[in-house]
């Protein structure tokens, strides 16, 4: 598998010391560039690369970070690197393991400093996970905290202290906080809302040691503190560097060229460790493009890596920070409220022409829309510039980088969009990779694709320039009960595969009535049509509704007759039932009737509406169950059956937090507590795998299904077409905690009438097949041939695989593709 | 697109034309073929042959009809390849055709000629 990496040179093996965000952007841009050599991840954490731009949120809300393990790739954890031999060419491993090399990586980041103090052994540090758990334990039973160092990082690591319940105070040297990103002013205003916010700030203050249970000043002020967290600054991890006798830097960092290539040409550094021209980076924005530069001059490339902005924006404790450009400048604009809090500054050339940079404090809006202009003309007035909303309109230069974090400029985004068509940010986070890390950007994403004419997802084909959730309301408001009824009013021509389905699902949500009732028939797809899903030789698979995946045995049998009665393939789900495939249109009634007689009903399995909700075994058997998960899916499935959506919707109820239901990978999953339940929302399986959001902990099964109702309702009332939660949860603009102001704390004012419209969806729910089954008009529709009604479908065969029918398919005579 | 004019043609009788709901297909098995007929919101009734070229399997009757600019259309239920009633032609892809049929309604009953 050796891969000839050019000029000669054969990189058959890549070893790369350190297993973070560096290291894995490295990693995925070799295999993206179809490295063909051997890769080793060596790793000192117990646990894969993870995102630790989001570490507070871990702590807060239990999310998940890991990125995903690269494919092809061999990863060795809990595997510190203790000594470089650059003569032979490898690797001592703490384990006693060498790994040899033929070119290496340090992407070893950083390690937090600690100041030399006495009792500096009784504080924490904040900076991987373990760093969080171990705080977390520490806040049990603890009530006050102190954050050393009042910086970016010092601001995260005290909300979350004050997330785990302690009092906390935040210690700064620098007379204010956020010293690198904002000024005298901004730091006042900043300071302000922290304090309301009911945490202390001692900004100008320097510690003099720790005590059990409290920190001394150097004034000799004491603060009670029961859980002490450094957080003042970084330090390279440059040990293996000087270990092996590497260049480093007089104040740490190991020396590297713009190629990211140490003073040994068989070894890079990249990340924090790195110390390239003249600087070490503590944002994730340059080290990932280290990682690209440096994989790139792997691949032979030349690659350079010539600095970065540091350009910050931020929302910490509520509060948004935002630094772009220069702090300084011959002139400046300041616009400041303090009753608002809010502290906005521009530094401008002395010709007042061009623009510098600018602090921002409470409102970040102007780092959106003139990041991009920092060195060019300013766009518009200074003071016009300063003022949210007042319609100055900017049109970004090609040039103006607009994502930081992945490097990725305006021009670059342009292109995208015209080049591949692109309609939503979703689309432009995949091709470019911008919004993809921080998020910070999104909102300048949206402004181009505005801009470039792109109506954001809106139109929904050429029947109706409105978007699904703008025809939910036109139809709720005007009461609107047909298709013909809305598209002559609201729309043109007579509809599509695409707006017909979206009309029929809108009215099945608002109305409930069958969904073949009347002229409602002609607008299901096939699935909905013949409530059963079409397979690949046009016969239908049947799923009768197992709630929970709850089965007595007697049901069990009926379900095995019924498939051996009509000779139907037969195949366990993944969502915990039984898919019976084969039958004919004019043999589903039949199959119906059997199933109905013995208590089911159908699944839904066909719809874009709630599909099972799945369970793990729970506290009734499982002797780590803490709550009755089995009971709870019956009772949600129940509760939710029918429910017609945008997409398919899929659950599950975990007894514990091992999590055997899967509940994370769904669009709502619950996992029991001791206390109660948590839910989760917006995960996704399939193509594009999401873990669930944690919206509510620790409820009441009444408060559960409280939040369930609304949090559905608002989805089906506001997402796309065809949207899944997931994406439409990363659509929403503002997010989950946009969402949980929705729909727990009601910042709407329309939970009530989103759970009347539940309590309707369950009072009014029937069987759809009992429905047809007792109905002489619809039954008529299920036959192959409206004029031999009981002539089955000649076309249709099957031959035997493993003791089951399988289709026979017909060779085509047009082939397309 | 249609047969010739100048063959004798032999019309069968397939069903009533109430039993064709507005704006959703049926088929009809005709000497052999199945035949997927459509009567669109004007009460024009169109046949094309109900084999989806796309899938190869017998299901075009049971796509959703509606309209693409001024043509009345099917969708294959299968992959949603879209074609015209009136001309059989398949508007997402220039190479495919399926055949059409001549249909009519006499006395509230619908008629197939193959």
């Amino acid at each position: 598998m050796a891969v000839r990496a050019g000029r000669g040179d054969r990189v058959t093996r890549l070893v790369v010391a350190g297993y973070g965000p560096a290291a894995q952007r490295l990693v995925e841009t070799l295999r993206e560039r179809r490295f063909g050599g051997e890769i080793v991840v060596l790793g000192e954490e117990s646990r894969p690369a993870y995102d630790r731009v989001a570490l507070t949120t871990h702590l807060t809300e239990g999310a998940d970070l890991a990125y995903p393990v690269p494919e092809g790739v061999t990863t060795r954890l809990g595997a510190r690197v203790v000594s470089v031999d650059r003569e032979a060419r490898a690797v001592l491993v703490e384990d006693g393991r060498r790994e040899p090399y033929d070119v290496l990586v340090l992407a070893t980041g950083s390690a937090p400093f600690v100041p030399p103090v006495p009792g500096a052994g009784l504080a924490f540090v904040y900076r991987t996970i373990d760093d969080l758990e171990a705080i977390r334990a520490a806040a049990r039973g603890a009530r006050t905290g102190v954050v050393v160092g009042g910086g970016l990082l010092g601001l995260e690591a005290a909300d979350a202290l004050r997330g785990l319940g302690l009092e906390t105070s935040i210690v700064e040297v620098a007379p204010r906080l956020m010293p690198r990103q904002v000024d005298e002013g901004g730091g006042a205003v900043l300071k302000a809302h922290i304090e309301a916010l009911g945490l202390a700030v001692h900004a100008g203050e320097m510690l003099e040691r720790i005590e059990p249970g409290r920190v001394v000043l150097a004034g000799g002020r004491e603060l009670a503190a029961d859980v002490v967290v450094f957080s003042a600054g970084v330090r390279p991890r440059d040990e293996l560097a000087r270990g092996c006798g590497l260049e480093v830097g007089e104040r740490g960092g190991i020396v590297t060229d713009a190629g990211m290539r140490t003073s040994d040409p068989a070894i890079y550094a990249i990340g924090e460790c790195a110390l390239v021209g003249g600087t070490v980076y503590g944002l994730v924005g340059p080290c990932f493009t280290m990682a690209e530069v440096a994989a790139d001059r792997i691949m032979s490339g030349g690659a350079e890596f010539g600095g970065a902005e540091t350009s910050t924006k931020l929302k910490l404790l509520g509060v948004e920070v935002a630094q772009f450009g220069a702090m300084t400048g011959a002139l400046d604009v300041v616009y400041m409220d303090p009753v608002a809090g809010i502290y906005k500054r521009l530094f401008v050339s002395d010709d007042a022409a061009t623009l510098l940079g600018g602090i921002c404090v409470g409102d970040a809006s102007p780092y959106t829309a003139l990041k991009g202009f920092v060195g060019k003309a300013l766009p518009a007035a200074p003071s016009d510039l300063l003022f949210a909303g007042s319609g100055v309109a900017l049109d970004l230069p090609d040039e103006a980088s607009v994502c930081s974090c992945n490097n990725v400029s305006a021009g670059t985004i342009r292109s995208a969009i015209a080049e591949r068509g692109l309609t939503e940010v979703a689309g432009i986070k995949a091709c470019t990779r911008a919004g993809a890390t921080c998020g910070s950007c999104v909102p300048m994403l949206r402004q181009l694709l505005e801009r470039s004419g792109v109506e954001v997802g809106k139109a929904l084909c050429e029947h109706f320039a409105h978007s699904r959730a703008e025809l939910f309301d036109i139809v709720r408001v005007r009461g609107i009960a047909t298709f013909s009824e809305l598209v002559s009013a609201h729309g043109r021509g007579r509809g599509c595969d695409i707006c017909k389905p979206v009309v029929a699902s809108i009215l099945a949500s608002l109305r409930g009535e069958h969904v073949l009732s009347g002229e409602l028939a002609a607008l299901q797809d096939t699935n909905d049509h013949f409530l059963a899903n079409i397979q690949k030789n046009g016969t239908y698979s049947v799923v009768p509704r197992i709630p929970g995946g709850e089965l007595t045995p007697e049901r069990l049998i009926v379900i095995g007759e019924v498939a051996r009665d009509f000779g139907l393939y037969t195949k366990i789900t993944g969502g915990q039932r039984i898919d019976l495939f084969g039958a004919r249109v004019e043999q589903l009634p039949l199959i119906w009737k059997r199933l109905v007689e013995a208590g089911f009903e159908s699944g839904h399995a066909y719809g874009k509406s709630l599909r099972t909700v799945k369970s793990c075994v729970g506290s009734t058997w499982c002797r780590y169950g803490v709550q009755d998960s089995v009971g709870l899916a019956i009772a949600l499935e129940l509760r939710y059956r029918g429910l017609r959506a945008p997409h398919k919707l899929k659950s599950a109820v975990s007894g514990c937090a091992r999590e055997c239901a899967e509940a994370r990978g769904k669009d709502f999953g619950i996992i029991a507590t001791e206390q109660g339940w948590n839910l989760y929302v917006g995960g996704n399986g399939g193509f594009r795998p999401r873990h669930a959001d944690l919206l509510v902990a620790d409820v009441s099964t009444e408060e559960l299904v409280r939040v369930i109702d609304r949090f559905l309702m608002f989805y089906i009332a506001t997402a796309d077409r065809l949207q899944r939660t997931s994406a439409w949860l990363e659509s929403l603009e503002g997010g989950l905690e946009y969402l949980r102001q929705v729909v727990v704390e009601d910042s709407l004012g329309i939970c009530a009438e989103l759970e009347a419209r539940m309590e309707r969806h369950v009072a009014g729910y029937f069987d759809e097949w009992r429905a047809v089954l007792d109905d002489p008009d619809k039954l008529r529709r299920f036959t192959s041939f409206v004029n031999a009604p009981g002539v089955p479908d000649p076309s249709i065969a099957f031959e035997t695989e493993r003791e089951q029918i399988k289709p026979v398919l017909i060779p085509l005579e047009v082939s397309s593709r | 697109m249609n047969p010739s004019p100048s063959a004798t043609l032999t019309w069968t009788p397939v069903c009533r034309v109430a039993d064709l709901l507005p704006e959703r297909g049926a088929c009809a098995l005709v000497g052999g073929r199945q035949v997927a007929l459509f009567r669109d919101h004007t009460g024009h009734l169109h046949a094309l042959d109900n084999l989806d070229p796309f899938s190869g399997a017998h299901v075009l009757s049971r796509g959703i009809v509606g309209s693409r600019g001024g043509e009345p259309t099917v969708a294959s239920p299968m992959h949603k390849q879209v074609f015209s009633l009136r001309t059989g032609a398949c508007l997402d892809d220039p190479a495919v055709t399926v055949a059409t049929y001549r249909v009519r309604a006499r006395h509230g009953v619908v008629e197939v000629a193959v």
